[in-house]
């Protein structure tokens, strides 16, 4: 594992507030694509990539959901070009330098697979990817966002190598990441909820734990704990809502239209599990400085503070 | 193999979403489409003596409880919601008085090998009006063409979603001029979906043959014309699935017979 990422962030900071919002519109996106999903629009746009042969369709029914979710789309993409030539002319660190591109490669990426899933007729394969790229791209974003933070700076200047909760926080967060691919793939493909269920106890252990080892930690600050419980918090209300959104799904089997609660309960599952993620990546991202900390106690020098 | 060519051309559909922003109005006119298979097919159409022709009648009857009938929500759709003056209800489940069942799709399945029948020059017409399909359900012939209307006074999208036949996805804005449209293979049902209003949802049936019915308002269906001979009848509907769902007759020339069937909730 590389725990080699630079410290100081220099002149990234200037960038940091915009990636901030770029994160922010990223997540309306994800929940504007969790209601396309929703109300059954993927397809009330039959073209790509103009809407009815036009940048104004008709505002109608569910061409509203659709069409909604291409502009916030086209709103993020421009922001990410932005954002990714800011880092580049700013980003001293290669590695994050290196993350503006991606995030821009991933956008274009996922705006061709949004199409594709238009002219194809949703295949479940490529709605399945769109979903996970999402998040995916989210999490590149929020990481940008960290990494040119003055909480990143304060944080991590006293780097070490990798500890246990360095690597318990990164499997948090990729659990969290295979679980919101076995959602999509429960909701798009219309299989059985088991492996969605066995991801959901996976993520519970292991964040679990992770919450656990957080509060028992030599530095476990309040600012520790609190990261700890937003964890815990995010963690049960995603459970909730996903019991929520299983039960109601039964209970709307015979529905002849997408209905409001359905809807609304499985929005938020999708938006949620886009929290609970990217505060999964923040954690395992500051895990490092955390790492640093308890490393300092552990040979008798001064704690570095630690205020997630 | 529909799929794999689909996925085999995804740099050209690619290419084309990016640069020419054209994909969407592919020409998707179904009458270039390969057969169906390999079997040969009759090349002989058959003639059916009026003298001879028998009939099949019947009633499609429900027995135990049904689901409630589900009230549309159009209230958030204006455009749609102005067309009535009271509530709409699906029409997935609509019982009759008199215990029977409308929009149940009865067929002859068997009994029609080796014949070829002419393929009516006369549409059928499938509109969308108040914002919900008209008819219901439809049968039509393959290839026979089809007509689809838009009445409404607002944008629909026609999507058909096949598993024998090529899928597509069409808007109708409104006031705009009928569309026609083809299915070259058979498949029982076909179906639409208007996915602006995804209340809207109809069915088709493409047969190679004309005898096939949708019951009514008294759950009664008529299959005329029919050579004599022996057949297996069959229904379809979108919901219930159980029950006496096949039957077998035998027609004498110019017999007329009369069959029940009886459909259930899955228990």
């Amino acid at each position: 594992m590389n725990h080699s990422l630079p410290t100081s962030i220099g002149s990234a900071g200037s960038y940091h507030y915009f990636a901030v919002l770029t994160a922010c519109f990223t997540f309306l996106l994800i929940v504007a694509g969790a209601l396309v999903t929703g109300n059954e629009a993927g397809l009330s746009v039959p073209d790509w990539p103009l809407s009815y042969g036009s940048l104004n369709p008709p505002w109608e029914g569910n061409i509203r959901y659709e069409h909604g979710h291409r502009m916030v789309a086209a709103f993020v993409g421009l922001l990410t070009i932005a954002l990714a030539v800011w880092v580049w002319k700013k980003e001293t660190r290669g590695p994050v330098r290196k993350l503006g591109w991606i995030a821009l490669g991933v956008v274009v990426a996922q705006g061709i697979l949004g199409g594709v899933t238009v002219l194809w007729y949703l295949p479940a394969p490529i709605s399945v990817l769109h979903a996970c790229l999402a998040q995916a791209f989210f999490c590149l974003v929020v990481s940008l966002a960290w990494l040119s933070s003055p909480a990143w700076e304060r944080r991590v200047r006293d780097r070490s190598p990798g500890l246990p909760l360095n690597r318990l926080a990164m499997a948090t967060a990729g659990a969290i990441y295979l679980q919101l691919l076995l959602g999509a793939i429960f909701r798009h493909t219309q299989s059985g909820i088991l492996p969605h269920l066995l991801g959901a106890l996976l993520v519970t252990l292991l964040a679990g734990w992770l919450i656990a080892r957080m509060f028992l930690s030599p530095q476990a600050s309040s600012g520790l704990t609190g990261a700890a419980t937003l964890l815990g918090v995010l963690l049960a209300l995603q459970l909730l809502l996903g019991l929520a959104s299983w039960l109601l799904r039964l209970a709307a089997a015979d529905a002849v239209q997408p209905e409001f609660p359905v809807v609304a309960v499985t929005t938020a599952h999708v938006a949620v599990g886009a929290l609970l993620l990217a505060n999964g990546v923040i954690l395992a991202l500051q895990s490092w400085g955390v790492q640093a900390g308890e490393r300092r106690a552990e040979s008798g020098l001064p704690a570095t503070p630690v205020n997630p | 193999m529909m799929r794999l060519t689909n996925y085999l051309c995804l740099p050209v559909a690619l290419l084309a979403a990016l640069f020419a922003g054209a994909c969407g109005s592919v020409d998707i006119d179904e009458e270039g489409m390969d057969e169906v298979d390999g079997t040969e097919a009759p090349t002989v159409v058959t003639r059916v003596d009026p003298a001879t022709a028998a009939t099949v009648t019947g009633k499609v009857y429900f027995e135990g409880d049904l689901p409630r009938a589900r009230r549309l929500a159009m209230d958030a759709e204006p455009a749609c919601a102005g067309l009535h003056t009271g509530p709409v209800y699906s029409e997935v489940v609509v019982p009759n008085d008199n215990k029977t069942l409308q929009h149940v799709f009865v067929y002859v399945k068997e009994g029609l090998e080796g014949m070829m029948f002419e393929t009516p020059a006369a549409p059928a017409v499938l509109d969308q009006k108040g914002c919900i399909y008209l008819p219901h359900m439809l049968g039509v012939q393959v290839n026979q063409p089809v007509r689809i209307l838009n009445s409404d006074p607002t944008t629909h999208n026609v999507h058909p979603t096949p598993r024998n036949n090529r899928e597509w996805n069409e808007s109708m804005a409104p006031g705009i001029p009928p569309k026609m449209k083809k299915f070259p293979r058979e498949e029982v049902m076909i179906p639409v979906k208007c996915n602006v209003h995804p209340w809207m949802k109809s069915y088709i049936g493409v047969l190679s043959h004309p005898f096939f019915s949708v019951t009514g308002g008294d759950g009664s269906f008529e299959i005329t014309g029919l050579p004599p001979g022996e057949y297996t009848l069959e229904i379809w509907h979108e919901y219930l699935k159980e029950g006496v769902t096949t039957q077998k007759v035998t027609l004498a020339a110019s017999e007329s017979k009369s069959v029940e069937f009886t459909l259930k909730q899955a228990s």
